[in-house]
């Protein structure tokens, strides 16, 4: 039974999905959305098991004295204060006329948001750059056949999106070599390619999901394949 | 040498008023631009007069019928261009009025721009007639800056009921190309019911999860399972837990030690019960700590840092990344990289597969992601599923030739079959 019923939800929840994308009439063209706003639901409840969860294993963390118990501590200050700055806000914000959501300007939660989250979040990004250069320099070398064509079309399309390269040669060809080739190694090779890989991801997506809905597939939800 | 003559001070003077000429020309070059430009974007007051004695012509040909392959609420109103609408702006636009009888009164359902032939009223009743008036219309803007409206004459059309569809034709290809693939990976599955035996190509990426997970238990160090950064409504979500239950199982087998980090609250609960499962399969459910799945943070760049940090100190021998990725793919197959990890990734992300078949030892493309648990498990019916979907493929390639000799006979009709409605 406490296989059965999920299987039992899954398929039935698939079938409706499946059937509704072509039947646009009542009951099954507003499932998506009724089950959208179920799935919305859900997530906004289960966004506190994640942060329970969040908060136990970093105490567990402190109280058995691991070695990482540092940073442990840094995210269970960093929660708890970031809640208690927004509801503060939230509260006293309340009071105010015309009342002041935690979220807007000037409050010490967008001051978090906008000095603290946001540059974090920004290194974080911004560490992209070293990391396809470090890719890039052992994607480009060249040690069979194929990583040389890779490295050929790579020194192309790089090329081509700069004006320099084309400039280089202007006094040869007036005709702007390297960024014809990159767009048409981009519209062409590159293109087919895509589309072949998007092509198979859908057909393994309809095979993945038959699987799930025929109750073959059981892994997801803590069972073998039946 | 004299210092002021009369032919210099003429020159003098001339350069002085040729520079104050200069001067005023380019102070007057803006308001004199603006002049030139004004009839371009704005209707002129003379213009409006003229036309203003004379109402547009109005739409010709009005036509409404129910919205076609919708869920009801809404009617296609179409007309053909006023013969006033040549361009010209004499026509500003086009007024589409609505009632639920014939003799009024109307009320605005919505405006068309000048030159569109069509409206769609997704605002009617399914339980109720209406009728329709298309007027077309001119707009100025009098002395006084107040818009002026001139509205044609319109004749009423109708009535008109929506109605919600119960099969939306547009989609007839979809559902027959789906049911061919359906078919062939149901017949394949009960053919392997029968103990036929189903060929699978080899998948090296798959292949090495074995030797990944040996590798991780002979090093005696930890193995990193990252199932990607969308919830469990996301079907690579489902495939990567999937693929985390065969490879739990493996980890069981041979007492290392796999943690999964995640960050979705969904993934958390799945992936522990599917972790659980397998532990228990093994015969060592106690073996199962609550520490090895453990939620990080929703947040996309947060996550990335986090498991960057983890993988600096703990170095694992291995790490999985299956499922959806974005920008901190590469960031996090880089790190782990740069610690020496063996590392097999799998996504149906076509921009990040790069970036993974950059920085890993190997990666599960798009398909080879959803083919991934059927594979691990050999189980004869999962197996069947992926004959029939190449069943699928075979079909998509078949069409593309016939579509490529089409395309260069200059027959475009196919194309249709594959349009995104």
């Amino acid at each position: 039974m406490r296989r059965q019923i999920p299987i039992l939800i899954t398929t039935i929840a698939g079938l409706v999905f499946a059937i509704s994308y072509f039947i646009p009439h009542d009951p099954f063209g507003e499932s998506e959305s009724i089950f959208g706003d179920w799935i919305t639901i859900v997530q906004a409840f289960a966004v506190w098991l994640g942060a329970l969860n969040l908060l136990k294993i970093s105490f567990e963390k402190i109280s058995s004295k691991s070695a990482d118990r540092h940073y442990a501590a840094i995210i269970i200050v960093s929660l708890i204060g970031t809640l208690a700055v927004g509801f503060y806000d939230g509260y006293s914000g309340m009071a105010q006329d015309p009342q002041v959501s935690f979220r807007d300007p000037g409050t010490n939660f967008d001051w978090l948001y906008r000095f603290i989250y946001t540059p974090l979040s920004a290194t974080m990004f911004s560490m992209l750059a070293f990391f396809v250069a470090s890719a890039s320099y052992r994607a480009f070398r060249a040690r069979n056949v194929q990583a040389t064509l890779l490295l050929i079309a790579g020194f192309f399309v790089m090329g081509g999106r700069v004006p320099l390269f084309d400039m280089m040669i202007s006094p040869i060809t007036d005709f702007p070599v390297f960024s014809w080739f990159a767009d048409w190694i981009m519209t062409y090779p590159n293109t087919a390619g895509q589309r072949a890989i998007m092509i198979g991801i859908a057909l393994g997506i309809m095979s993945s999901s038959l699987r799930i809905i025929l109750g073959i597939e059981r892994s997801h939800i803590g069972g073998g394949s039946g | 040498m004299r210092l002021s003559s009369p032919n210099l001070t003429h020159n003098c003077l001339k350069i002085a008023l040729f520079t104050l000429s200069l001067l005023l020309i380019s102070l007057n070059a803006p308001l004199a631009q603006d002049a030139e430009t004004a009839p371009d974007t704005a209707v002129t007051i003379e213009q409006a007069v003229d036309s203003a004695n004379v109402a547009p012509l109005p739409a010709v040909n009005v036509m409404v019928a129910d919205l076609p392959n919708d869920k009801g609420g809404a009617v296609l109103v179409s007309w053909e261009l006023s013969p006033d609408d040549d361009g010209n702006g004499k026509v500003s636009g086009y007024l589409v009025q609505r009632s639920e009888s014939k003799d009024g009164p109307f009320e605005t359902a919505g405006n068309a721009v000048r030159g569109a032939t069509k409206f769609t009223d997704n605002k009617t009743d399914d339980d109720k007639v209406y009728f329709y008036k298309v007027a077309a219309y001119f707009e100025y803007l009098d002395a006084a800056e107040e818009k002026i409206r001139i509205t044609s004459a319109a004749t009423v059309t109708g009535p008109v009921q929506s109605s919600a569809q119960w099969f939306n034709m547009n989609r007839l290809y979809v559902l027959l190309f789906m049911l061919f693939v359906a078919g062939a990976i149901i017949f394949y599955i009960e053919k392997a019911k029968k103990g036929d035996e189903i060929y699978i190509r080899k998948i090296a990426g798959i292949d090495a999860v074995d030797e990944a997970v040996g590798r991780a238990t002979e090093m005696g160090k930890k193995i990193f399972y990252i199932p990607g950064i969308q919830d469990m409504n996301d079907v690579q979500t489902i495939a990567s837990i999937a693929i985390l239950g065969r490879v739990a199982q493996m980890a069981a087998e041979y007492d290392t030690w796999l943690e999964v980090p995640v960050s979705k609250s969904m993934v958390l609960v799945t992936a522990r019960e599917a972790m659980k499962e397998a532990y228990t399969k093994v015969g060592r459910p106690d073996a199962l700590q609550d520490a090895q799945v453990h939620y990080l943070t929703d947040d996309q760049f947060g996550y990335a840092a986090a498991i960057d940090g983890m993988i600096v100190r703990e170095k694992p021998a291995t790490i999985f990344y299956m499922g959806a990725f974005f920008a901190e793919s590469l960031i996090l197959a880089e790190t782990g990289n740069s610690v020496g990890a063996i590392q097999i990734a799998g996504t149906a992300q076509p921009a990040q597969l790069p970036f993974f078949v950059a920085a890993c030892d190997y990666t599960l493309i798009g398909e080879e992601l959803f083919a991934a648990s059927a594979y691990l498990s050999r189980e004869p019916r999962q197996l069947g599923s992926l004959k029939g979907q190449d069943m699928g493929k075979g079909l998509f390639i078949l069409c593309i030739i016939v579509g490529v000799i089409l395309a260069t006979l200059n027959v475009w009709d196919m194309s249709v079959i594959f349009a995104s409605k």
